[in-house]
């Protein structure tokens, strides 16, 4: 190689479920960060470590694969990077196969198709206390000298073993050195397999297994037994929609006082920078433009973190494979993917991190269909639209014998309508243009593991850097722009109105009303709109700042609610909520949808398609309510 | 366990508690999204190969479908069409 690396990189390559990020973060601790590789959306997540002989290795952690023949676009990854075929990617000095010592069948084929590629590979053997407690004596000199690469026993979880793997890296790195004079290291002799190689390289591993294990795993009688429960067709499905519902409690009620101390220290802050600053233009911008438009998003952090944190859980403990062999059947019935499921949970926070989530499907239009109805469920920026329009519109009292309030029915109800309109909308594109069949499933069912506190919160910890990040610059960005267009021109000296109704926002507003107004909105909502495509919740900020409230915040929006009550009719409330429930307008999702999907086709098809929607639903809302309670 | 019969019937008709030990693997008249040759592959990779033997041991709703198999010391889930590739030799029957 002609580069001189001071640090050698060393790639973790495994099977899902080996337990592969477990032992990144015992090697590498908090010293890692997390990235995207060039033109493509599939998280880097790389480390550093000091070996023992002080060399600074750097730690690539990659997605977890069966094969190289990548798949997906996520094995895509793993597949360029050891080939050295990603841009802007070295070459990795060497290779960290890991492998779960209580399976290693699948694990070992990977490995023998590793080998191929000339690279010095060590390999782990993780999970071996697990293997102990099954019974099970693998002989890792045996099984290093079956497989001709040196193999380490360890326990990625309680760190033992790390010693010895990162000696072995030692050992192994100087040799990768004298042998990186040469390009390539040894010669890379992958091609993609055959069905005639595949069976080769199984054959070949079950005698270097009968050779290394004396002692065979019993099964995995608690999974097993687990199952039996939670994968019965009856009490498996009363099990996760119970922990749905639950989980949906959570994020409701765990983020409320987190999201209130947020809420307080904007407002603080708000109130600071006024006291401090003159008024005039750079106020304006800091307050208003900044402050209240970055605000309004980050309050919705400790939502995120506890949806994600469950989605965490569910996901190390290995049930989120149950879920999706549960629902798997059901969710085909619109032609949707049983492993759509995490994607659209997550979508119930945010549609983006959903969208993003949705790589994990590997074929194509099942993952279209999945990104296109993501938007529908209804994310947590809705919420605060959702609530001020209940408590203005909907009495506070109780129905069905005094067991559920009302305001909790429609709020239910407005959730409910997204999710079905979501189904519909789904079988719709499958019947259509996203005709055929659905990609196989094919999906293994880990056995079940304790989450380790560490490691879930090594992972909560890179959401929250990374929707604090998104928060920082392009909200950030879009909210100066949604500031500008709210305050210039500015308003003239003997102005009636608010300032806002001269502004550009406000010209927009004027030009969308004729086109609103036969679904009951008023110039004033229409000009909410706008602003509301950088983050539906500033729609709520934008109807406060329009009907001449200076208030913030919850004290804003009960005000707000009040003079809304007097203003709107109900049948404008309703179709108002019917919009939102399609909210077509959120800059984010169509951004995301461009990158996931590579194509302006897609974000363009599913802004038309959702604008079409709310405004049919809106249009039916308000005619209807119109004809039941009169204008 | 003695072999039930000899004739190979398609993993995908059997019933949970079902032994079974797999004979070959066949993609014809399978319908899938998958280019030719690539489903084989894949169940291989998964480790449903030739003489593996097999456990069905859960079964999905509605229609029983998916299925989750036990193959080696992995559980992989699969749907019933694509189990229909794999022709085994049936070693048990389910106890009912």
């Amino acid at each position: 190689m002609k580069k001189k690396r001071l640090s050698p990189k060393v790639a973790l390559v495994g099977n899902p479920n080996c337990g592969k990020t477990a032992l990144f973060n015992a090697l590498t601790g908090s010293r890692q960060k997390v990235a995207n590789y060039a033109g493509v959306t599939v998280e880097r997540k790389e480390g550093l470590f000091i070996s023992p002989a002080g060399t600074k290795v750097k730690l690539v952690d990659l997605p977890g694969t069966y094969s190289l023949r990548a798949r997906s676009p996520d094995e895509e990854v793993t597949r360029d990077v050891v080939l050295g075929k990603m841009e802007d990617e070295a070459v990795p000095d060497a290779i960290i196969c890991v492998a779960d010592a209580t399976n290693l069948r699948l694990n070992l084929r990977l490995v023998l198709e590793m080998k191929k590629l000339g690279l010095p590979i060590i390999l782990a053997l993780n999970m071996m206390d697990e293997a102990e407690k099954l019974g099970m004596a693998v002989d890792a000199s045996e099984l290093s000298a079956a497989l001709g690469v040196p193999v380490v026993p360890t326990i990625a979880i309680r760190k033992e073993g790390i010693q010895g793997l990162v000696n072995q890296i030692d050992r192994t790195l100087p040799i990768a050195e004298v042998e990186g004079l040469i390009p390539h290291h040894g010669a890379c002799e992958w091609t993609e397999p055959s069905s005639h190689d595949l069976r080769d390289y199984h054959r070949e591993v079950e005698a270097i297994l009968a050779q290394a294990i004396s002692k065979p795993a019993r099964p995995h009688t608690a999974t097993h037994r687990l199952d039996k429960l939670l994968l019965h067709p009856a009490a498996g499905l009363f099990i996760l929609f119970a922990l749905l519902f639950f989980v949906f409690q959570a994020v409701f009620s765990w983020a409320a006082w987190p999201m209130d101390l947020i809420d307080g220290g904007i407002g603080l802050l708000t109130e600071a920078i006024n006291s401090l600053l003159p008024d005039g233009a750079l106020k304006s911008l800091i307050v208003d433009g900044v402050i209240a438009g970055v605000g309004s998003v980050v309050i919705f952090l400790p939502q995120i973190l506890v949806l994600f944190l469950f989605i965490q859980l569910l996901e190390d403990s290995g049930y989120m494979a149950r879920a999706a062999f549960l629902l798997d059947k059901m969710m085909g019935g619109v032609g949707l993917h049983g492993r759509a499921f995490i994607p659209l949970l997550s979508s119930f926070a945010c549609a983006v991190p959903g969208i993003m989530a949705a790589r994990t499907i590997e074929n194509r239009a099942d993952r279209i269909a999945t990104i296109m109805i993501a938007p529908l469920m209804t994310c947590s920026a809705r919420l605060p639209v959702y609530t001020l329009i209940i408590a203005a519109f909907v009495p506070n009292q109780n129905v069905m014998g005094g067991w559920i309030g009302l305001p909790g029915l429609v709020m239910f109800g407005l959730y409910a309508a997204g999710i079905l309109s979501a189904l519909l909308v789904a079988l719709l594109l499958k019947q259509t243009i996203l005709k055929g069949a659905r990609e196989p499933l094919l999906m293994e069912l880990p056995a079940y593991r304790l989450p380790r506190p560490r490691n879930v919160a090594l992972g909560l910890y890179d959401r929250a850097k990374a929707f604090l990040t998104r928060a920082g610059t392009t909200i950030f960005a879009l909210m100066i722009i949604v500031w500008f267009l709210g305050t210039f021109p500015a308003a003239p000296l003997d102005a009636t109105e608010p300032a806002i109704n001269y502004s550009i926002a406000g010209m927009i507003g004027h030009a969308l009303e004729p086109i609103l107004a036969p679904i009951g909105f008023n110039w004033q909502i229409a000009m909410a709109l706008v602003p509301g495509m950088a983050a539906r919740e500033v729609a709520v900020g934008v109807l406060g700042t329009i009907y001449a409230l200076s208030d913030s915040g919850d004290a804003l929006q009960s005000s707000l609610a009040s003079v809304l009550a007097q203003s709107w009719s109900l049948p404008t409330a309703l179709s108002l909520l019917a919009w939102f429930v399609f909210a077509p307008q959120c800059m984010a999702t169509l951004g995301v949808v461009k990158r996931e999907l590579n194509s302006w086709l897609w974000p363009f098809i599913m802004f038309f398609f959702l604008t079409t929607l709310a405004y049919v639903a809106s249009f039916a809302t308000f005619r209807a309510a119109t004809a039941f309670f009169g204008g | 366990m003695p072999k039930l019969q000899q004739k190979p019937v398609p993993l995908g008709s059997l019933h949970k508690g079902a032994k079974a030990e797999i004979v070959g693997l066949d993609e014809t008249g399978i319908k899938t999204t998958l280019r030719k040759g690539e489903l084989e592959r894949r169940l291989i990779e998964m480790g449903l190969v030739e003489g593996t033997e097999v456990e069905i041991l859960h079964e999905g709703f509605p229609k029983r479908d998916p299925i989750a198999v036990r193959a080696g010391t992995s559980t992989v889930a699969l749907r019933r069409a694509e189990a229909d590739a794999i022709l085994v030799h049936k070693l048990s029957e389910p106890q009912r």
